[in-house]
Protein backbone atom coordinates (compact mmCIF):
# COMPACT_ATOMS: atom_id res chain seq x y z
CA UNK A 1 0.00 0.00 0.00
CA UNK A 2 1.64 3.53 -0.82
CA UNK A 3 0.58 5.81 1.75
CA UNK A 4 1.00 9.71 2.07
CA UNK A 5 4.35 9.35 3.44
CA UNK A 6 5.80 7.30 0.25
CA UNK A 7 4.92 10.51 -1.99
CA UNK A 8 6.64 13.18 1.07
CA UNK A 9 9.73 10.89 0.90
CA UNK A 10 9.90 10.79 -2.90
CA UNK A 11 9.18 14.44 -3.16
CA UNK A 12 11.42 15.24 0.00
CA UNK A 13 14.51 13.07 -1.83
CA UNK A 14 13.71 15.22 -5.85
CA UNK A 15 13.68 18.69 -3.78
CA UNK A 16 17.11 17.30 -1.95
CA UNK A 17 18.78 16.24 -5.42
CA UNK A 18 17.57 19.65 -6.72
CA UNK A 19 19.56 21.35 -4.28
CA UNK A 20 22.26 19.12 -4.29
CA UNK A 21 22.52 19.66 -7.98
CA UNK A 22 21.99 23.67 -7.68
CA UNK A 23 25.37 24.10 -5.24
CA UNK A 24 27.72 20.56 -6.29
CA UNK A 25 27.20 21.24 -10.25
CA UNK A 26 30.54 22.99 -11.57
CA UNK A 27 29.97 22.21 -15.32
CA UNK A 28 27.17 23.67 -16.79
CA UNK A 29 24.42 25.98 -16.18
CA UNK A 30 21.75 23.84 -18.31
CA UNK A 31 22.08 21.62 -15.04
CA UNK A 32 21.16 24.48 -13.07
CA UNK A 33 17.99 24.68 -15.14
CA UNK A 34 17.16 21.53 -14.42
CA UNK A 35 17.77 21.17 -10.82
CA UNK A 36 15.64 24.31 -10.69
CA UNK A 37 12.97 22.12 -12.70
CA UNK A 38 13.50 18.85 -10.34
CA UNK A 39 12.74 21.36 -7.34
CA UNK A 40 9.86 22.32 -8.86
CA UNK A 41 8.47 19.52 -9.95
CA UNK A 42 9.37 17.95 -6.44
CA UNK A 43 6.74 20.28 -5.01
CA UNK A 44 4.02 19.47 -7.08
CA UNK A 45 4.20 15.86 -6.24
CA UNK A 46 3.82 17.29 -2.68
CA UNK A 47 0.75 19.34 -3.96
CA UNK A 48 -0.97 16.30 -5.85
CA UNK A 49 -0.13 13.65 -2.95
CA UNK A 50 -2.04 16.06 -0.13
CA UNK A 51 -4.61 16.74 -2.78
CA UNK A 52 -5.66 13.55 -3.21
CA UNK A 53 -5.03 12.52 0.32
CA UNK A 54 -7.52 15.40 1.58
CA UNK A 55 -10.03 15.37 -1.26
CA UNK A 56 -9.43 18.55 -1.61
CA UNK A 57 -9.30 20.56 -5.22
CA UNK A 58 -7.04 23.13 -4.37
CA UNK A 59 -3.70 21.62 -4.30
CA UNK A 60 -4.41 20.48 -8.24
CA UNK A 61 -5.04 24.40 -8.90
CA UNK A 62 -1.85 25.26 -7.10
CA UNK A 63 -0.10 22.60 -9.80
CA UNK A 64 -1.21 24.02 -12.57
CA UNK A 65 -0.09 27.37 -11.35
CA UNK A 66 3.29 25.99 -10.48
CA UNK A 67 3.98 24.12 -14.22
CA UNK A 68 3.00 27.26 -15.96
CA UNK A 69 5.12 29.61 -13.78
CA UNK A 70 7.82 26.73 -13.85
CA UNK A 71 7.69 27.14 -17.99
CA UNK A 72 7.79 31.12 -17.90
CA UNK A 73 10.94 30.32 -15.37
CA UNK A 74 12.38 28.48 -17.73
CA UNK A 75 12.00 30.44 -20.68
CA UNK A 76 13.35 33.25 -18.92
CA UNK A 77 16.18 31.30 -17.57
CA UNK A 78 17.26 29.88 -21.07
CA UNK A 79 16.64 33.34 -22.63
CA UNK A 80 19.69 35.08 -19.99
CA UNK A 81 21.78 32.34 -20.43
CA UNK A 82 21.72 33.04 -24.58
CA UNK A 83 22.61 36.53 -23.87
CA UNK A 84 25.04 35.44 -21.85
CA UNK A 85 26.88 33.12 -23.69
CA UNK A 86 26.45 35.85 -26.45
CA UNK A 87 29.14 37.64 -25.15
CA UNK A 88 31.14 35.03 -22.98
CA UNK A 89 30.95 32.15 -25.22
CA UNK A 90 30.73 30.19 -22.68
CA UNK A 91 28.34 28.41 -20.23
CA UNK A 92 30.44 27.09 -17.65
CA UNK A 93 29.27 27.40 -13.93
CA UNK A 94 33.14 28.62 -13.44
CA UNK A 95 33.05 31.01 -15.83
CA UNK A 96 30.30 32.90 -14.03
CA UNK A 97 32.78 34.96 -12.10
CA UNK A 98 33.29 38.39 -13.56
CA UNK A 99 31.84 39.68 -9.71
CA UNK A 100 33.33 38.04 -7.12
CA UNK A 101 30.98 37.52 -4.23
CA UNK B 1 -20.44 39.31 -7.72
CA UNK B 2 -17.61 38.94 -10.57
CA UNK B 3 -18.01 42.56 -11.05
CA UNK B 4 -17.44 43.77 -7.34
CA UNK B 5 -14.05 41.16 -7.31
CA UNK B 6 -13.15 43.12 -10.64
CA UNK B 7 -14.05 46.38 -9.39
CA UNK B 8 -11.69 45.62 -6.30
CA UNK B 9 -8.50 44.65 -8.53
CA UNK B 10 -9.08 47.15 -10.74
CA UNK B 11 -5.83 49.21 -10.53
CA UNK B 12 -3.71 45.80 -10.93
CA UNK B 13 -5.97 45.01 -14.19
CA UNK B 14 -5.41 48.67 -15.57
CA UNK B 15 -1.88 48.44 -15.19
CA UNK B 16 -1.29 44.92 -16.62
CA UNK B 17 -3.42 45.55 -19.15
CA UNK B 18 -1.57 49.02 -20.37
CA UNK B 19 1.42 47.00 -20.53
CA UNK B 20 0.18 44.41 -22.91
CA UNK B 21 -1.12 47.24 -25.05
CA UNK B 22 1.96 49.18 -25.06
CA UNK B 23 4.04 46.89 -25.36
CA UNK B 24 1.97 45.43 -28.73
CA UNK B 25 1.43 49.12 -29.48
CA UNK B 26 5.17 50.39 -29.52
CA UNK B 27 6.47 47.08 -31.49
CA UNK B 28 4.17 47.21 -34.73
CA UNK B 29 5.03 51.17 -34.81
CA UNK B 30 8.11 52.88 -33.97
CA UNK B 31 9.74 50.90 -31.25
CA UNK B 32 12.80 52.35 -29.73
CA UNK B 33 12.46 56.12 -30.59
CA UNK B 34 9.05 56.55 -28.41
CA UNK B 35 11.34 54.37 -25.71
CA UNK B 36 11.39 58.04 -23.30
CA UNK B 37 8.16 58.91 -24.16
CA UNK B 38 7.05 55.43 -22.66
CA UNK B 39 9.14 55.38 -20.05
CA UNK B 40 7.36 59.06 -19.36
CA UNK B 41 3.94 57.87 -19.72
CA UNK B 42 4.39 54.48 -17.61
CA UNK B 43 5.68 56.79 -14.75
CA UNK B 44 2.79 59.08 -14.82
CA UNK B 45 0.09 56.56 -14.96
CA UNK B 46 2.09 55.37 -11.87
CA UNK B 47 1.23 58.44 -10.28
CA UNK B 48 -2.47 58.29 -11.92
CA UNK B 49 -2.85 54.83 -10.29
CA UNK B 50 -1.51 55.85 -7.20
CA UNK B 51 -3.75 58.36 -6.87
CA UNK B 52 -6.59 56.37 -7.69
CA UNK B 53 -5.74 54.83 -4.79
CA UNK B 54 -4.70 57.18 -2.38
CA UNK B 55 -7.98 58.88 -3.17
CA UNK B 56 -10.22 55.50 -2.74
CA UNK B 57 -12.53 54.53 -0.19
CA UNK B 58 -10.82 53.61 3.19
CA UNK B 59 -12.09 50.19 3.67
CA UNK B 60 -11.43 46.48 3.82
CA UNK B 61 -12.44 44.64 0.72
CA UNK B 62 -12.18 40.87 0.13
CA UNK B 63 -12.03 39.82 -3.42
CA UNK B 64 -11.94 36.14 -5.29
CA UNK B 65 -12.82 34.36 -2.02
CA UNK B 66 -10.35 35.04 0.13
CA UNK B 67 -7.47 35.68 -2.22
CA UNK B 68 -7.34 38.98 -2.83
CA UNK B 69 -6.63 41.43 0.16
CA UNK B 70 -7.37 45.12 -0.45
CA UNK B 71 -7.13 47.04 2.85
CA UNK B 72 -4.99 49.65 4.37
CA UNK B 73 -1.55 47.83 4.80
CA UNK B 74 -1.84 47.16 0.99
CA UNK B 75 -3.02 50.63 0.19
CA UNK B 76 -0.09 51.90 1.76
CA UNK B 77 2.55 49.75 0.27
CA UNK B 78 0.33 50.16 -3.26
CA UNK B 79 1.09 53.84 -3.06
CA UNK B 80 4.61 53.61 -2.09
CA UNK B 81 5.54 51.16 -4.20
CA UNK B 82 3.36 53.11 -7.39
CA UNK B 83 5.47 56.59 -6.52
CA UNK B 84 8.99 55.51 -5.73
CA UNK B 85 8.90 53.01 -9.07
CA UNK B 86 7.50 56.11 -10.76
CA UNK B 87 10.42 58.53 -9.55
CA UNK B 88 13.08 55.16 -10.10
CA UNK B 89 11.80 55.21 -14.00
CA UNK B 90 11.83 59.40 -14.55
CA UNK B 91 15.37 58.86 -13.27
CA UNK B 92 17.12 56.35 -14.98
CA UNK B 93 15.34 57.41 -18.19
CA UNK B 94 18.08 59.89 -18.58
CA UNK B 95 21.08 57.68 -17.96
CA UNK B 96 19.70 55.01 -19.81
CA UNK B 97 18.90 56.69 -22.95
CA UNK B 98 22.73 58.72 -22.46
CA UNK B 99 24.61 55.74 -22.31
CA UNK B 100 22.29 53.91 -25.33
CA UNK B 101 20.60 51.61 -23.64
CA UNK B 102 17.14 52.87 -23.28
CA UNK B 103 14.52 50.36 -24.82
CA UNK B 104 10.97 50.73 -24.81
CA UNK B 105 10.86 47.50 -22.82
CA UNK B 106 12.42 48.78 -20.19
CA UNK B 107 9.40 50.67 -18.37
CA UNK B 108 7.05 48.50 -19.53
CA UNK B 109 8.49 45.55 -17.56
CA UNK B 110 8.95 47.32 -14.91
CA UNK B 111 5.27 48.12 -15.04
CA UNK B 112 4.70 44.13 -15.27
CA UNK B 113 6.68 43.54 -11.88
CA UNK B 114 4.90 46.57 -10.15
CA UNK B 115 1.67 44.53 -11.01
CA UNK B 116 3.33 41.67 -9.50
CA UNK B 117 4.30 43.70 -6.31
CA UNK B 118 0.78 44.88 -5.95
CA UNK B 119 -0.30 41.59 -5.80
CA UNK B 120 2.06 40.42 -3.29
CA UNK B 121 1.07 42.88 -0.91
CA UNK B 122 -2.44 42.37 -1.20
CA UNK B 123 -2.45 38.73 -1.33
CA UNK B 124 -4.41 36.62 0.44
CA UNK B 125 -3.92 33.07 -0.15
CA UNK B 126 -0.58 30.83 -0.78
CA UNK B 127 -1.28 30.71 -4.48
CA UNK B 128 -1.94 34.42 -4.73
CA UNK B 129 1.25 34.88 -3.25
CA UNK B 130 3.36 32.66 -5.55
CA UNK B 131 2.00 34.46 -8.51
CA UNK B 132 2.38 37.80 -7.65
CA UNK B 133 6.18 37.33 -6.27
CA UNK B 134 6.93 35.37 -10.01
CA UNK B 135 5.23 37.81 -11.45
CA UNK B 136 7.49 40.71 -9.59
CA UNK B 137 10.79 38.27 -9.56
CA UNK B 138 10.75 37.02 -13.75
CA UNK B 139 10.34 40.58 -14.65
CA UNK B 140 13.25 41.68 -12.26
CA UNK B 141 15.88 39.02 -14.01
CA UNK B 142 15.17 40.26 -16.96
CA UNK B 143 15.58 43.80 -16.29
CA UNK B 144 18.80 42.87 -14.23
CA UNK B 145 20.48 41.51 -17.51
CA UNK B 146 18.73 44.33 -19.22
CA UNK B 147 22.34 45.85 -20.52
CA UNK B 148 23.07 43.25 -23.23
CA UNK B 149 26.28 43.78 -24.56
CA UNK B 150 27.43 43.71 -20.61
CA UNK B 151 29.41 40.72 -19.28
CA UNK B 152 28.55 42.16 -15.61
CA UNK B 153 24.98 42.61 -16.68
CA UNK B 154 24.16 39.37 -18.00
CA UNK B 155 26.15 37.54 -15.42
CA UNK B 156 24.21 39.52 -12.73
CA UNK B 157 20.94 38.39 -14.51
CA UNK B 158 21.86 34.64 -14.48
CA UNK B 159 22.80 35.00 -10.98
CA UNK B 160 19.87 36.63 -9.89
CA UNK B 161 18.22 33.87 -11.98
CA UNK B 162 19.21 30.75 -10.62
CA UNK B 163 19.53 31.96 -6.92
CA UNK B 164 15.81 33.56 -6.91
CA UNK B 165 14.30 30.55 -8.59
CA UNK B 166 16.31 28.35 -5.86
CA UNK B 167 14.62 30.78 -3.59
CA UNK B 168 11.57 30.14 -5.23
CA UNK B 169 11.55 26.77 -4.62
CA UNK B 170 12.07 26.83 -0.73
CA UNK B 171 9.04 28.86 -0.75
CA UNK B 172 7.13 26.94 -3.00
CA UNK B 173 8.03 23.68 -0.69
CA UNK B 174 7.36 25.60 2.52
CA UNK B 175 3.65 26.51 1.04
CA UNK B 176 3.18 22.58 -0.01
CA UNK B 177 3.71 21.94 3.42
CA UNK B 178 1.85 24.31 4.88
CA UNK B 179 -1.46 23.19 2.81
CA UNK B 180 -0.94 19.77 3.64
CA UNK B 181 -0.61 20.39 7.20
CA UNK B 182 -3.17 23.22 7.88
CA UNK B 183 -5.48 21.80 4.95
CA UNK B 184 -6.60 25.16 3.09
CA UNK B 185 -4.32 27.97 0.72
CA UNK B 186 -6.40 30.53 2.75
CA UNK B 187 -4.07 32.96 4.74
CA UNK B 188 -7.31 32.96 7.16
CA UNK B 189 -7.99 29.25 6.73
CA UNK B 190 -4.37 28.69 8.11
CA UNK B 191 -5.03 31.47 10.49
CA UNK B 192 -8.28 29.36 11.99
CA UNK B 193 -6.71 25.49 11.56
CA UNK B 194 -3.24 25.99 13.25
CA UNK B 195 -3.68 25.26 17.56
CA UNK B 196 -2.02 27.80 19.49
CA UNK B 197 0.10 25.95 21.86
CA UNK B 198 0.86 23.07 19.43
CA UNK B 199 1.47 22.99 15.81
CA UNK B 200 2.70 20.10 14.19
CA UNK B 201 6.11 19.88 12.84
CA UNK B 202 5.30 19.36 9.10
CA UNK B 203 3.75 23.08 9.64
CA UNK B 204 6.75 24.45 11.64
CA UNK B 205 9.02 23.05 8.87
CA UNK B 206 6.97 24.75 5.78
CA UNK B 207 7.01 27.67 8.03
CA UNK B 208 10.75 27.94 8.20
CA UNK B 209 11.03 27.28 4.93
CA UNK B 210 8.81 29.52 3.76
CA UNK B 211 10.42 32.55 5.91
CA UNK B 212 13.73 31.18 3.95
CA UNK B 213 12.00 32.04 0.63
CA UNK B 214 10.95 35.39 1.69
CA UNK B 215 14.24 35.94 3.25
CA UNK B 216 15.87 35.37 0.00
CA UNK B 217 13.43 37.98 -1.54
CA UNK B 218 14.29 40.90 1.20
CA UNK B 219 17.72 39.42 0.78
CA UNK B 220 18.39 38.98 4.89
CA UNK B 221 21.46 37.02 5.87
CA UNK B 222 22.21 34.17 5.38
CA UNK B 223 20.69 34.27 1.75
CA UNK B 224 21.71 37.38 0.80
CA UNK B 225 24.64 35.96 -1.29
CA UNK B 226 22.98 37.30 -4.34
CA UNK B 227 22.85 41.02 -3.22
CA UNK B 228 26.41 42.38 -3.92
CA UNK B 229 26.92 40.85 -7.10
CA UNK B 230 23.34 41.92 -8.39
CA UNK B 231 23.90 45.43 -6.94
CA UNK B 232 27.07 45.54 -8.91
CA UNK B 233 26.38 44.09 -12.45
CA UNK B 234 23.20 45.68 -12.97
CA UNK B 235 22.71 48.80 -14.82
CA UNK B 236 22.71 51.85 -11.92
CA UNK B 237 19.08 52.91 -12.53
CA UNK B 238 18.45 48.78 -12.28
CA UNK B 239 19.76 48.66 -9.06
CA UNK B 240 18.12 51.71 -7.95
CA UNK B 241 14.87 49.65 -8.17
CA UNK B 242 16.55 46.56 -6.87
CA UNK B 243 17.22 48.81 -4.31
CA UNK B 244 14.26 50.50 -3.37
CA UNK B 245 10.51 48.98 -4.88
CA UNK B 246 11.04 45.08 -4.46
CA UNK B 247 12.59 45.64 -0.56
CA UNK B 248 9.37 47.28 -0.08
CA UNK B 249 6.99 44.51 -1.43
CA UNK B 250 8.92 42.01 0.11
CA UNK B 251 8.82 43.07 3.09
CA UNK B 252 5.28 44.00 3.10
CA UNK B 253 4.39 40.14 1.54
CA UNK B 254 6.87 39.07 4.70
CA UNK B 255 5.00 40.59 6.89
CA UNK B 256 0.99 39.94 5.46
CA UNK B 257 2.33 35.84 5.84
CA UNK B 258 3.35 36.30 8.98
CA UNK B 259 0.57 37.70 10.72
CA UNK B 260 -2.33 36.59 8.44
CA UNK B 261 -1.44 33.17 8.13
CA UNK B 262 0.53 32.45 11.14
CA UNK B 263 -0.36 35.15 13.52
CA UNK B 264 -1.28 32.66 15.98
CA UNK B 265 2.03 31.12 16.51
CA UNK B 266 3.89 34.24 16.88
CA UNK B 267 6.60 32.79 19.16
CA UNK B 268 7.61 30.30 17.18
CA UNK B 269 8.51 32.82 14.41
CA UNK B 270 9.59 35.68 16.26
CA UNK B 271 12.71 33.69 17.06
CA UNK B 272 13.97 32.92 13.42
CA UNK B 273 13.32 36.50 11.90
CA UNK B 274 15.17 38.34 15.18
CA UNK B 275 18.41 35.56 14.21
CA UNK B 276 17.82 36.74 10.27
CA UNK B 277 17.67 40.43 11.81
CA UNK B 278 20.62 40.25 13.96
CA UNK B 279 22.78 38.04 11.39
CA UNK B 280 21.58 40.82 8.56
CA UNK B 281 22.57 43.86 10.31
CA UNK B 282 25.97 43.08 11.49
CA UNK B 283 27.16 41.48 8.18
CA UNK B 284 26.13 44.52 6.64
CA UNK B 285 27.94 46.96 8.98
CA UNK B 286 31.31 44.32 8.77
CA UNK B 287 31.29 42.96 5.27
CA UNK B 288 30.55 47.06 3.84
CA UNK B 289 33.95 48.33 5.64
CA UNK B 290 35.88 46.88 2.80
CA UNK B 291 33.91 47.36 -0.34
CA UNK B 292 35.66 49.86 -2.96
CA UNK B 293 32.67 50.17 -5.37
CA UNK B 294 30.23 52.06 -4.17
CA UNK B 295 27.11 50.31 -5.78
CA UNK B 296 28.45 47.26 -3.62
CA UNK B 297 28.76 49.02 -0.64
CA UNK B 298 25.18 50.10 -0.95
CA UNK B 299 23.89 46.34 -1.50
CA UNK B 300 25.52 45.75 1.74
CA UNK B 301 23.95 48.61 3.13
CA UNK B 302 20.58 47.73 2.27
CA UNK B 303 20.88 44.30 3.77
CA UNK B 304 22.20 45.98 7.31
CA UNK B 305 19.23 47.92 6.65
CA UNK B 306 16.68 44.94 5.79
CA UNK B 307 18.48 43.77 9.35
CA UNK B 308 16.61 46.29 10.98
CA UNK B 309 13.45 46.49 9.26
CA UNK B 310 13.11 42.76 10.37
CA UNK B 311 13.30 44.00 14.13
CA UNK B 312 10.05 45.87 13.66
CA UNK B 313 8.57 42.13 12.66
CA UNK B 314 10.19 39.97 15.27
CA UNK B 315 8.75 42.51 17.86
CA UNK B 316 5.48 40.99 16.56
CA UNK B 317 3.48 43.74 17.78
CA UNK B 318 0.78 46.96 15.66
CA UNK B 319 3.90 49.75 17.02
CA UNK B 320 6.48 46.91 15.38
CA UNK B 321 4.37 46.55 12.00
CA UNK B 322 4.11 50.21 12.10
CA UNK B 323 7.62 51.11 12.51
CA UNK B 324 8.64 48.61 9.95
CA UNK B 325 5.96 50.33 7.17
CA UNK B 326 7.72 53.96 8.84
CA UNK B 327 11.26 52.28 8.16
CA UNK B 328 11.13 50.85 4.69
CA UNK B 329 9.15 54.70 3.56
CA UNK B 330 12.41 56.37 5.13
CA UNK B 331 14.83 54.03 3.66
CA UNK B 332 13.30 54.20 0.02
CA UNK B 333 13.39 58.06 0.12
CA UNK B 334 17.29 58.59 1.16
CA UNK B 335 17.81 55.22 -1.36
CA UNK B 336 16.19 57.42 -4.14
CA UNK B 337 18.56 60.40 -3.24
CA UNK B 338 21.28 58.48 -3.36
CA UNK B 339 21.38 56.54 -6.32
CA UNK B 340 20.50 59.97 -8.26
CA UNK B 341 23.74 60.95 -6.99
CA UNK B 342 25.51 57.63 -8.28
CA UNK B 343 24.03 57.54 -11.10
CA UNK B 344 25.39 61.43 -12.01
CA UNK B 345 28.79 60.39 -11.21
CA UNK B 346 30.99 60.16 -14.71
CA UNK B 347 34.59 60.73 -15.60
CA UNK B 348 35.51 61.67 -18.60
CA UNK B 349 31.71 60.91 -19.60
CA UNK B 350 31.89 57.34 -18.64
CA UNK B 351 30.16 56.46 -15.64
CA UNK B 352 31.99 55.59 -12.39
CA UNK B 353 31.11 53.57 -8.96
CA UNK B 354 34.46 53.97 -7.26
CA UNK B 355 34.18 55.33 -3.90
CA UNK B 356 37.37 57.38 -4.34
CA UNK B 357 35.79 59.14 -7.35
CA UNK B 358 34.01 61.11 -4.63
CA UNK B 359 37.27 62.49 -3.14
CA UNK B 360 36.56 65.98 -2.99
CA UNK B 361 33.50 66.73 -4.60
CA UNK B 362 33.46 69.24 -2.02
CA UNK B 363 34.92 71.77 -4.39
CA UNK B 364 33.54 70.82 -7.59
CA UNK B 365 29.98 70.65 -6.90
CA UNK B 366 29.23 71.93 -3.00
CA UNK B 367 25.40 71.30 -3.21
CA UNK B 368 26.30 67.91 -4.17
CA UNK B 369 28.25 66.79 -1.49
CA UNK B 370 25.90 68.72 1.14
CA UNK B 371 22.97 66.21 0.03
CA UNK B 372 25.30 63.66 -0.06
CA UNK B 373 26.84 64.39 3.52
CA UNK B 374 22.59 64.54 4.66
CA UNK B 375 21.97 61.19 3.20
CA UNK B 376 24.80 59.28 4.47
CA UNK B 377 24.05 60.76 7.55
CA UNK B 378 20.66 59.48 7.07
CA UNK B 379 21.88 55.82 6.17
CA UNK B 380 23.87 55.64 9.17
CA UNK B 381 21.29 56.94 11.36
CA UNK B 382 22.38 60.22 12.92
CA UNK B 383 20.60 62.57 14.53
CA UNK B 384 18.49 64.86 13.80
CA UNK B 385 18.25 63.20 10.02
CA UNK B 386 15.10 61.34 9.50
CA UNK B 387 17.12 57.93 9.14
CA UNK B 388 17.60 58.05 12.94
CA UNK B 389 13.78 58.42 13.97
CA UNK B 390 13.36 55.31 11.76
CA UNK B 391 15.60 53.47 13.38
CA UNK B 392 14.58 54.64 16.53
CA UNK B 393 10.99 53.77 16.17
CA UNK B 394 11.99 50.04 15.33
CA UNK B 395 14.40 49.94 18.01
CA UNK B 396 11.44 51.35 20.39
CA UNK B 397 8.98 48.18 19.15
CA UNK B 398 11.94 45.84 20.43
CA UNK B 399 12.26 47.28 23.61
CA UNK B 400 8.07 47.54 23.96
CA UNK B 401 7.99 44.08 22.90
CA UNK B 402 10.38 43.01 25.72
CA UNK B 403 12.83 42.01 22.83
CA UNK B 404 15.52 44.53 24.95
CA UNK B 405 18.80 42.11 23.98
CA UNK B 406 17.57 42.91 19.81
CA UNK B 407 17.42 46.48 20.41
CA UNK B 408 20.91 46.32 22.42
CA UNK B 409 22.23 44.59 19.56
CA UNK B 410 20.81 47.25 16.75
CA UNK B 411 22.40 50.25 18.35
CA UNK B 412 25.66 48.20 18.07
CA UNK B 413 25.39 47.35 14.70
CA UNK B 414 24.26 51.23 13.51
CA UNK B 415 27.51 52.31 15.35
CA UNK B 416 30.27 49.56 13.45
CA UNK B 417 27.74 50.67 10.52
CA UNK B 418 28.24 54.04 11.05
CA UNK B 419 32.19 54.11 9.96
CA UNK B 420 32.24 53.07 6.66
CA UNK B 421 29.25 56.00 5.80
CA UNK B 422 31.14 58.01 7.09
CA UNK B 423 34.36 57.21 5.78
CA UNK B 424 32.48 58.70 2.59
CA UNK B 425 32.03 61.60 4.14
CA UNK B 426 35.92 62.02 5.17
CA UNK B 427 36.60 61.48 1.13
CA UNK B 428 34.09 64.12 0.34
CA UNK B 429 35.38 67.18 2.56
CA UNK B 430 39.04 65.93 3.34
CA UNK B 431 40.26 63.53 0.69
CA UNK B 432 42.97 64.64 -1.65
CA UNK B 433 42.58 65.89 -5.20
CA UNK B 434 42.23 63.51 -7.52
CA UNK B 435 43.85 63.89 -10.98
CA UNK B 436 40.16 63.62 -13.40
CA UNK B 437 37.86 64.83 -10.59
CA UNK B 438 34.18 63.66 -11.57
CA UNK B 439 32.39 65.88 -14.51
CA UNK B 440 29.36 67.95 -13.60
CA UNK B 441 27.02 65.76 -14.82
CA UNK B 442 24.37 68.56 -15.92
CA UNK B 443 21.13 66.94 -14.98
CA UNK B 444 18.35 69.21 -13.41
CA UNK B 445 15.79 65.95 -13.16
CA UNK B 446 19.21 63.92 -10.85
CA UNK B 447 19.43 66.96 -9.10
CA UNK B 448 15.98 67.94 -8.48
CA UNK B 449 15.73 64.59 -6.65
CA UNK B 450 18.59 64.05 -5.09
CA UNK B 451 17.78 67.72 -3.12
CA UNK B 452 14.64 66.81 -2.73
CA UNK B 453 15.34 63.58 -0.92
CA UNK B 454 17.98 65.05 1.28
CA UNK B 455 15.50 68.12 2.39
CA UNK B 456 12.88 65.55 3.11
CA UNK B 457 15.67 63.54 5.53
CA UNK B 458 16.36 67.37 7.34
CA UNK B 459 12.42 68.49 7.26
CA UNK B 460 10.78 65.29 7.26
CA UNK B 461 11.08 65.09 11.21
CA UNK B 462 8.69 67.90 11.47
CA UNK B 463 5.83 65.32 10.64
CA UNK B 464 6.90 62.61 8.82
CA UNK B 465 4.55 64.16 5.95
CA UNK B 466 1.94 62.53 7.36
CA UNK B 467 3.28 59.19 6.77
CA UNK B 468 2.82 57.78 10.48
CA UNK B 469 -0.83 58.43 10.28
CA UNK B 470 -0.96 56.18 7.63
CA UNK B 471 1.22 53.46 8.29
CA UNK B 472 -0.49 53.83 11.74
CA UNK B 473 -3.88 52.97 10.03
CA UNK B 474 -2.14 50.45 8.22
CA UNK B 475 -0.99 48.60 10.55
CA UNK B 476 -4.46 48.85 12.54
CA UNK B 477 -5.78 47.45 9.05
CA UNK B 478 -3.93 43.93 9.31
CA UNK B 479 -3.77 43.47 13.09
CA UNK B 480 -7.68 43.51 13.79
Amino acid sequence: MITLEHYLTVAAMLFVIGIFGLFLNRKNVIILLMSIELMLLSVNINLVAFSSYMNDLVGQVFTLFVLTVAAAEAAIGLAILVSFFRIRGTIAVEDVNVMKG
Amino acid sequence: MIYDDLNIIFPEIFLSVYAMVALLGVVYTSKDELAKRVTWVTAFIFILVAFLIIFSEEKTEIAFGGMFINDAFSRFSKIIILLSAAVVLVMGQEYMSRRGFLRFEYPLIVTLSVVGMMVMVSAGDLMSLYMGLELQSLALYVIAAFKKDSVKSTEAGLKYFVLGALSSGLLLYGSALVYGYSGTTLFSGILSNVSTDAPSLGLLFGLALVIAGLAFKVSAVPFHMWTPDVYEGAPTPVTAFFATVPKMAAICLFIRVMYDAFGNIINDWQQIIALLSILSMFLGAFAAIGQTDLKRLLAYSSIAHMGYALIGLAAGTEFGVQSVLEYMTIYITMNIGVFAIVMSMQQDGQSVTEIASLKMISETDPGKAIALVILLFSLAGIPPMLGFFAKFEVLRAAINAELVYLAVLGVLASVIGAFYYLRIVYFIYFGEMPETPLDDAKSPILRTIWTASAAIMIFGIVSLLGVEQMAKAAAFSLLN
